[in-house]
């Protein structure tokens, strides 16, 4: 039960930083995801955003910092294997699942939806 | 010459005006709003991770992936439905940080430009908003992973 109460914790506060990168730097929405992806990676590279999936689950798994260490681990991991080239080959490997069904979702819906308001 | 000092002072002036009339944004409540509100998503993400494990037998962490997919296509029908955009509104970036925002990004984009046809509206519309955050994410992740494999090779940790 207490995955739930710090994933609830945990991902709040990462939004918290978010709206106060809005707010108090005043970046514009763009900015303020993009420097998040920035930091994921970087946490990722210090080898400390798995420590927060593991003690966060889904709090740390679910923002969008979580993507940039996905791209981060995705290249490593392949880089062990093979290299150098690896990094360029395993990027996408653990994101494609997120970036692909966004794609096919959001494709699907401009065939079938409207905008609405 | 005149006119020209007249009208660097107006425009001094307009901006003091606007910002001193901007309106005050009420940072400790937009604060509370994104934690509940991402704190939730993130608490749904929870949720349908332990459906993914105790259910279709995914390991914790092989369960991320159908996890952040079906969050995905939950955000995109409610973005499709309008709903999306209403709880935007009241949250703030507590809609735009969780991978649900990205989804809803994408999908806005290809519903708004779907007028302008599937590939010159839908199809190149569609990153607008999600192309900085692949381009800064990759470019930053390729320049970390290329320094952390590089470490090993040159004989440091």
């Amino acid at each position: 039960m207490h995955t739930y109460f710090w994933a609830f914790v945990v991902g709040g506060l990462i939004c918290v930083i978010g709206q106060i990168l809005l707010d108090v730097v005043k970046l514009t929405p763009a900015h303020m995801v993009t420097t998040l992806v920035v930091a994921g990676a970087i946490l990722s590279g210090l080898e400390l955003y798995q420590p927060l999936i593991d003690f966060a689950g889904a709090g740390a798994s679910v923002p969008i910092t979580s993507f940039g260490n996905a791209l981060v681990q995705g290249a490593l991991s392949e880089a062990k294997m093979s290299g150098l080239v690896g990094i360029v080959t395993g990027i996408f490997e653990v994101t494609s699942a997120g970036i692909s069904s966004a794609i096919i979702f959001a494709f699907l819906a401009s065939l079938l939806f409207r905008p609405k308001g | 010459m005149t006119a020209q000092k007249q009208k660097i002072l107006t425009k001094k002036e307009y901006q003091k005006l606007a910002k001193d009339n901007e309106p005050r944004r009420p940072v400790l409540a937009n604060c509370v709003r994104a934690f509940l509100a991402g704190g939730t998503i993130c608490l749904i993400g929870q949720g349908i991770t332990d459906i993914f494990v105790f259910y279709f037998g995914f390991t914790e962490k092989s369960a991320g992936n159908p996890t952040a997919a079906t969050l995905i296509f939950l955000s995109v029908v409610l973005t499709s439905l309008g709903v999306y955009d209403h709880i935007a509104q009241w949250a703030g970036a507590g809609t735009a940080v969780p991978v649900t925002g990205f989804a809803n990004s994408m999908a806005s984009a290809a519903l708004e430009h779907r007028t302008e046809g599937y590939v010159l509206g839908v199809g190149s519309n569609m990153f607008k908003l999600a192309g900085s955050v692949i381009v800064f994410g990759v470019f930053s992740a390729f320049i970390i992973a290329f320094i952390r494999t590089l470490i090993p090779l040159i004989g440091g940790a």
